[in-house]
């Protein structure tokens, strides 16, 4: 059992380093959690000291791609939480079918299964071929992965269950052809899709959405960061647009929680005026 | 005194123990206790709502950026590990399980053991897997107390068994014994 290698202090220290060289700036994410990964990578990679991984950090460009890959948190599943893909499904979903066209934000979409999802409701609504989503991420790995739409066939099931219990009527194995032990979805979703990195952090809006779904990615921010992604959002979305939050997350504290009204029980918030 | 935190970590067999303890708390107790229990997550059923009607304490599901407020006992929310930030705010993280579990014992034990140190009380009940003696370890490491209940009076024995091969620990008591322990605890 080892004490913690990496002191608080220290851990400033690399996050002013990666901001200096990388342009990447983790000083505003949770503590916590990002001490945790940036110890657990250390003890993976066994470095001898904190001055040698700090070194290996600043002088290798590699090396530091996969400390973004492993520090931030890229655990996500189809259909999470199905009652709120049922929510999208009953009540949002209809509203958004009456636009002309419609563009779909997910925002810190690490491998890119609730994209999916999503173009699968799309699908059934028959409204995907009118609809465009947008998947980012801050890490350029899950992004290349997110594209290909090849996901481990092990879990399969646990999609097929939730699909169901989100109120999926077909067979969800139509949507994926399996090959050994990968699932490969079809071109029909991913041909409405269009992933590429962004850093919700310092990127800027690149587009106005109906819907914005960020889920999970907020709890590993600091309160002020996490209004500086709401205001981005804010900016981001149309009026009469939705923002879609994780399950432990909320618009509750934000500055703007007050033009916003929240759809039924799931974390999903309605903008009902813009900013004045 | 001040500042100290209680985490109780448990698995199968340890709601009861857990709701006897808390019928054995005052509602002026000292400080913040924090609960990691494993449980599924398809129910929707709360934990903190159970517990609550089982108790006369003040008993909500961990938010996050939440300050731990003394005399107040919360719960972590299923799927969700949950870690204690410098200022003594919770943080919740959605990372992989840990000894297939989320939220993890482990995970809190050392997130809070690094933030409270010596301040940290840590107890961990019966259960039927290997989370949290690892946390034990390490909050001994940090100078922190561990408590644990007596396999013997276990429902599931595992879960503290793997403790007591690994380490010693500062108090061990029989279920019975535990609500009155952890009642004292401010008071030794």
């Amino acid at each position: 059992m080892e004490i913690n290698p990496i002191q608080t202090e220290e851990l400033e220290l690399l996050l002013n380093d990666i901001s200096t060289q990388y342009g990447y700036d983790f000083t505003e994410y949770s503590r916590a959690s990002l001490q945790r990964r940036v110890q657990r990578l250390f003890a993976v990679d066994k470095f001898p000291s904190f001055a040698e991984f700090r070194y290996r950090l600043r002088s290798d460009g590699h090396y530091f791609s996969r400390f973004v890959e492993e520090i931030t948190v890229n655990v996500t599943e189809m259909l999470r939480d199905p009652s709120f893909y049922r929510t999208l499904r009953t009540t949002i979903l209809p509203i958004l079918a009456t636009h002309p066209f419609i563009r779909i934000w997910h925002a810190g979409c690490s491998t890119g299964e609730e994209v999916y999802s999503m173009a699968i409701l799309l699908k059934e609504m028959g409204i995907l071929h009118k609809s465009l989503l947008y998947g980012t991420d801050i890490n350029p790995l899950v992004i290349d992965r997110a594209r290909k739409g090849i996901f481990p066939m092990s879990q399969m099931q646990k999609y097929s269950e939730n699909y169901i219990q989100a109120g999926g009527v077909k067979d969800f194995s139509t949507y994926y052809t399996a090959n050994y032990h990968l699932a490969k979805f079809d071109s029909s979703l991913t041909g409405r899709m269009i992933f590429s990195t962004h850093n919700l952090v310092s990127d800027f809006s690149f587009n106005e959405f109906h819907l914005i779904l960020c889920r999970n990615v907020l709890i590993y921010f600091e309160r002020e960061l996490q209004t500086k992604v709401f205001r981005l959002f804010d900016y981001s979305l149309e009026n009469f647009g939705y923002l879609a939050l994780g399950s432990k997350e909320s618009l509750r504290f934000s500055p703007m929680a007050g033009r916003y009204r929240q759809v039924g029980k799931e974390k999903i918030w309605r903008k009902v005026s813009d900013a004045g | 005194m001040q500042d100290r935190l209680l985490v109780i970590g448990g698995s199968a067999g340890s709601l009861q123990v857990v709701i006897s303890i808390l019928k054995g708390m005052g509602k002026d107790y000292p400080w913040p206790v924090l609960i990691v229990l494993h449980r599924t997550n398809s129910f929707e059923s709360s934990l903190e709502e159970l517990l609550s009607s089982r108790s006369h304490l003040s008993i909500k599901e961990v938010e996050e950026k939440e300050p731990l407020v003394p005399g107040r006992v919360y719960v972590c929310p299923a799927d969700y590990h949950v870690l204690l930030e410098q200022d003594h705010t919770t943080s919740l993280d959605y990372s992989e399980r840990v000894n297939f579990s989320r939220p993890s014992i482990d995970v809190t034990f050392r997130s809070a053991a690094d933030v409270y140190g010596q301040a940290l009380i840590a107890l961990l009940l019966s259960g039927g897997n290997a989370d949290g003696s690892d946390g034990m370890a390490y909050v001994r490491e940090k100078g922190g107390m561990i408590l644990l209940q007596d396999p013997q009076t276990a429902e599931v024995p595992y879960m503290p068994q793997q403790v007591l091969l690994r380490m010693t620990v500062d108090v061990i008591a029989s279920a019975g014994e535990l609500p009155s322990l952890v009642r004292g605890l401010p008071y030794r």
